[in-house]
């Protein structure tokens, strides 16, 4: 058999540039130095940023366009979009981080950050099971990591021991449904699966496979009633690391499971009026999870734990997406994914300096917001993009957002067409909730007039989030026409 | 022409510019805004001056803008179209002038209210729907802030209220006007492609469609019931935003009910006008009769502004063409009118006596502290009674006549509407002004005397009364422009749809 391992090396170029940035990191910083924390944390978010724009512009080029190494990988539009994608959200991320963080062991930070986004690009091209799961746990596992990387906190440690222990649930579930489907089709490539299963029609067996894979990825997207990991997580783990679960894994997360459903599993889709399939279980799961998330929401009083919830409410809106992907490509799904990946690494990002800047106790407390305006308007500003594109306000990136994903579901006609209705409704109570946090920042007075210094590397971060959103928004084409 | 989309641009540019220098002179702040408000009203007028009317929507820039979606940056006038804005420079102007007294956070106030004008101009300028739907929402968020900040008696809740209330309204709109462009199979949002596509709509959806869209635009106009959020954002509002929210925004309602939702479904249109029609009847009375026993000046101005926005709805629902042409007439008579009365009550009233209970007025013979305020509001509450001379009388007689056309008894009702209006215009104006008048002859020994009226204020209350007063004896100079373009086949169909 003649491997075409140089054709596989080619392909993984932005993962190799990742791995080795995540070595280098970890190398320079290994001998006993004198440098202080601030210093190391500077040198290893450089590498990692090198790292990161080293896998973007000389990584992403390489490689020819389709399936890849017998089917394993797939380099189409979706992947390549995906990787970039992930790529500068974690670029982001890195640049909150370098900021903000105060934590020790900068460079295992770093060094995490970069095998996280390496899971997310490999999840991005998976087009086989078994890669698809190594991507995913590859991912996760950093993630847990970062997730409780605050030490001195114990709400860190309990976040990343209940991301742990569902997360590690919900792969047990994906990991026996994918035997499942092996079981059942003889493969564990998508193509090969969705051959096999086109023939073989459905069958009960296949039924539990869906459902395991279906929970899985339930609780990997944060969908009710999946949901409740998320909450704690995102108000317990360190705020650069939160916006990482928040945007770049959840961009990731979807490009694949759209790829495993409609490529894949397709033949099994089912339809929304009645006959067996994922497709009326993940309506179901939308449905639920936008309502529980955008009324849930409302009693919040911290901004972590609201931002989790509208995570929650968007999460069904997205998965709204994946549903109407079957109509109308990925195109919508991709752009929704992004830009709410954009405006949520920056909301987390403004977090982060907030919280840098006072001496809290309470992480996220919605009052630490008040009189932002007066204390940074930088921040405020930015924050102000952020949330009102989470809202969904043109002309930001998250109206054109949702505008897209509804309307090819009602494009795409029937239940499809009545989630969208149902979701442009619950928009109108969203507003309520996301006008809270921009009332605190924005008209509330502050309770401590100290100015908010925000270091460089977080500003220039969040202001090219805040532009890109601005830009995307009047200038949406840019995403959307790669899908034409 | 092609002066006008500037109107929108300068708009936005002015609100950034002010942003900046707000920050270290509120003084540069003011004269930034006023000179960008002066520069749209300015760019309105000399198109106005070369506008030929016409039937048709007169496109003055169409380009594409997301080719995935269909959507082109098409902006075109017409007659009405120019009516409103007209009105909007005019409003603007006179809302800035009356917010020169802002001290607090003036660079954000000025930046947000030129935000919201921009908005306005845009919704008025739209000849597609998503492109009148961004600046339509551009037009909302501004007025949370607005009110949040700037404004007074519960302005939290007020705040949340009118922009939830709105918010939800636009969210119908967007809810309808995606299921028109899925179920007609349209290619784009132009108004001309959406209203080819709905006629391939089976005729129950249409009726399911026109209802949220229409719906979700007349929240905005103050359709009964769903109207509370006037009165409560109206009085929590600054002087200037309130002038701005019964000015022009409530107009941007009615502007969409009648650009979007009756044009693309004149039958469905012709199935709901009866409900319409008593909705907007049971405003102008319920309204009127509870402005009628309010305490609160504002909160009597505030109820008189769904009052007459009901006479708006009615002509709407009417649909003949006197009916249509009254409405958008009694749509730049009442942004001019009520701007005035906010301004006087808000501004003129209620910073220099710190109250507006009618019952405290009533102890002070404001008439003669503030001669001005006094005469402005007479002259401002007869032409909003409707009084001929003013621009009130040609607009509601149209609304009345049209009504009458189209169904008597719904201008009986209305007309019982119009006496209402008369008692509590009547009354408020001798309440608060006269109340004391003739029981002392000198004021009482404890009130000091006010500040005087400003120029500022001076020049924005002759700016609006010259508009009131010029239109009332010339209604001419707007119905010119209105009635050709109701001549054009979309209104057309609405007008046969009404009267079969």
């Amino acid at each position: 058999m003649n491997t075409p391992y140089g054709e596989l090396l080619l392909a993984l170029r932005p993962e190799i540039c990742l791995v080795a940035g995540a070595l280098a990191v970890l190398a320079v910083d290994l001998p006993k130095n004198s440098r202080s924390p601030q210093q190391r944390l500077q040198i290893s978010a450089a590498l990692g940023v090198l790292a990161l724009v080293t896998a973007g512009v000389w990584g992403l080029g390489a490689g020819q366009p389709g399936p890849l190494f017998g089917g394993v990988l797939s380099l189409d539009m979706l992947a390549q979009a995906t990787r970039a994608g992930v790529l500068g959200l974690a670029l982001l991320a890195l640049g909150v981080t370098a900021g903000t963080s105060r934590l020790r062991h900068p460079a295992e930070l770093v060094a995490m950050i970069l095998f996280a986004t390496t899971g997310f690009t490999l999840m991005a091209v998976a087009q086989q099971l078994l890669l698809a799961f190594l991507a995913l746990e590859t991912a996760s596992l950093s993630l847990y990591v970062l997730a409780g990387f605050d030490k001195s906190r114990p709400e860190s440690a309990e976040a990343a021991l209940k991301y742990f222990l569902v997360g590690g649930v919900s792969a047990a579930f994906l990991l026996f449904g994918f035997s499942l489907l092996y079981g059942l089709t003889g493969s564990i490539e998508l193509q090969e699966i969705s051959v096999q299963l086109a023939m073989s029609g459905p069958s009960p067996l296949l039924v539990v496979a869906l459902v395991m894979i279906l929970v899985a990825f339930g609780f990997k997207a944060a969908a009710a009633p999946f949901h409740l990991w998320a909450p704690d997580v995102y108000e317990g783990a360190p705020a650069p690391s939160a916006a990482l679960i928040a945007s770049a894994s959840k961009l990731a997360g979807l490009a694949l499971f759209l790829r495993l459903l409609w490529p894949g599993l397709g033949a099994a889709a089912g339809n929304l009026t009645g006959a067996a399939g994922w497709l009326p279980v993940v309506a179901l799961i939308s449905a639920a999870s936008m309502l529980l998330g955008n009324f849930a929401a409302l009693a919040q009083g911290n901004v972590r734990r609201l931002l989790a919830y509208s995570a929650i409410a968007h999460a069904g809106a997205l998965l709204l997406g994946v549903i109407a992907a079957g109509h109308s490509g990925p195109g919508p799904l991709f752009y929704y994914a992004a830009t709410y990946g954009l405006a949520t690494v920056g909301a987390f990002g403004v977090i982060a300096v907030v919280e840098r800047a006072g001496r809290c106790q309470n992480l996220g407390d919605l009052g630490d917001l008040a009189g932002l305006r007066a204390r940074s308007p930088l921040l405020a500003g930015c924050l102000f993009v952020f949330v009102l594109s989470l809202a969904g306000i043109p002309p930001l990136a998250g109206f054109v957002g949702k505008f897209v994903v509804f309307s090819a579901a009602l494009q795409m006609g029937g239940p499809a067409g009545w989630l969208a209705l149902l979701a442009i409704a619950l928009s109108a109570v969203a507003l309520y909730y996301y006008l809270l946090i921009l009332k605190q920042a924005l008209v509330a007075p502050a309770k401590e007039s100290s100015p908010i210094k925000v270091p460089a590397t977080a500003a220039l971060a969040l202001l090219a989030a805040a532009a890109l959103i601005v830009v995307l928004g009047l200038w949406p084409s840019a995403l959307l026409g790669l899908f034409q | 022409m092609n002066l006008l989309p500037w109107t929108i641009y300068v708009s936005f540019a002015g609100a950034f510019l002010a942003l900046v220098v707000g920050a270290r002179s509120a003084t540069a702040a003011r004269w930034v805004a006023l000179a960008t408000a002066v520069a749209g009203a300015t760019l309105t007028f000399l198109a106005a001056r070369e506008f030929v009317p016409g039937s048709s929507l007169q496109t003055l820039v169409d380009v594409p803008w997301i080719r995935e979606l269909g959507v082109n940056y098409h902006l075109a006038v017409d007659g009405i179209s120019l009516t409103l804005l007209v009105l909007t420079g005019l409003a603007a102007t006179a809302g800035i002038l009356f917010s020169w007294n802002i001290e607090e956070r003036p660079g954000e106030f000025f930046a947000l209210f030129l935000a919201l004008i921009g908005g306005v101009y845009g919704v008025f300028l739209s000849a597609d729907v998503f492109v009148l739907f961004v600046f339509y929402e551009i037009a909302i968020v501004p007025k949370y802030f607005l009110i949040a900040i700037w404004g007074s008696t519960n302005r939290e809740y007020g705040a949340m209220k009118l922009v939830l209330y709105s918010f939800a309204g636009s969210a119908l709109v967007l809810a309808g006007m995606l299921w028109a462009y899925a179920a007609g199979g349209a290619h784009g949002f132009g108004l001309a492609e959406l209203s080819a596509a709905a006629v391939h709509i089976p005729h129950g959806t249409q009726l399911a469609i026109f209802a949220l869209v229409f719906l979700g635009f007349a929240v905005l106009a103050g359709l009964f019931p769903f109207h509370t959020w006037a009165p409560t954002g109206h009085v929590a509002a600054p002087t200037a935003a309130s002038m701005l929210l019964a000015g022009v925004v409530m107009k941007l309602g009615a502007y969409g009910c009648l650009r979007v939702a009756m044009p693309l479904f004149p039958e469905a249109f012709a199935y709901w006008q009866p409900v319409i029609a008593w909705l907007a009847l049971a405003g102008i009375l319920y309204a009127g009769f509870i402005a009628l026993v309010q305490e609160d000046f504002k909160f009597v101005i505030g109820y008189s502004s769904v009052s007459h926005m009901g006479f708006v709805l009615l002509g709407l629902a009417a649909a003949t063409p006197l009916a249509l042409a009254g409405a958008v007439l009694q749509m730049f008579s009442h942004g001019v009118i009520a701007g005035l009365l906010f301004a006087v009550v808000g501004r003129m009233v209620y910073e220099r006596t710190h109250t507006r209970r009618l019952a405290e007025l009533r102890a002070m013979p404001l008439h003669r502290l503030l001669p001005f305020a006094a005469v402005v509001f007479v002259v401002a509450g007869l032409a909003s009674l409707g009084l001929p001379g003013f621009s009130g009388f040609p607009a509601e007689l149209s609304i009345l006549i049209g009504a009458w056309q189209a169904k008597p008894l719904w201008a009986a009702v209305a007309a019982l509407g119009i006496v209402v209006a008369g008692a509590f215009t009547l009354r408020v104006i001798q309440v608060s002004f006269f109340g004391s008048a003739g029981a002392h002859s000198a004021p009482p020994a404890d009130s000091h005397p006010l500040p005087p009226i400003t120029l500022a204020e001076k020049a924005g209350a002759l700016l609006l009364l010259g508009a009131t007063v010029y239109v009332g004896l010339k209604p001419d100079v707007l119905l010119d422009w209105i009635v050709p373009a109701l001549q054009s086949p979309a209104f057309q169909a609405v007008i046969k749809g009404g009267h079969p």
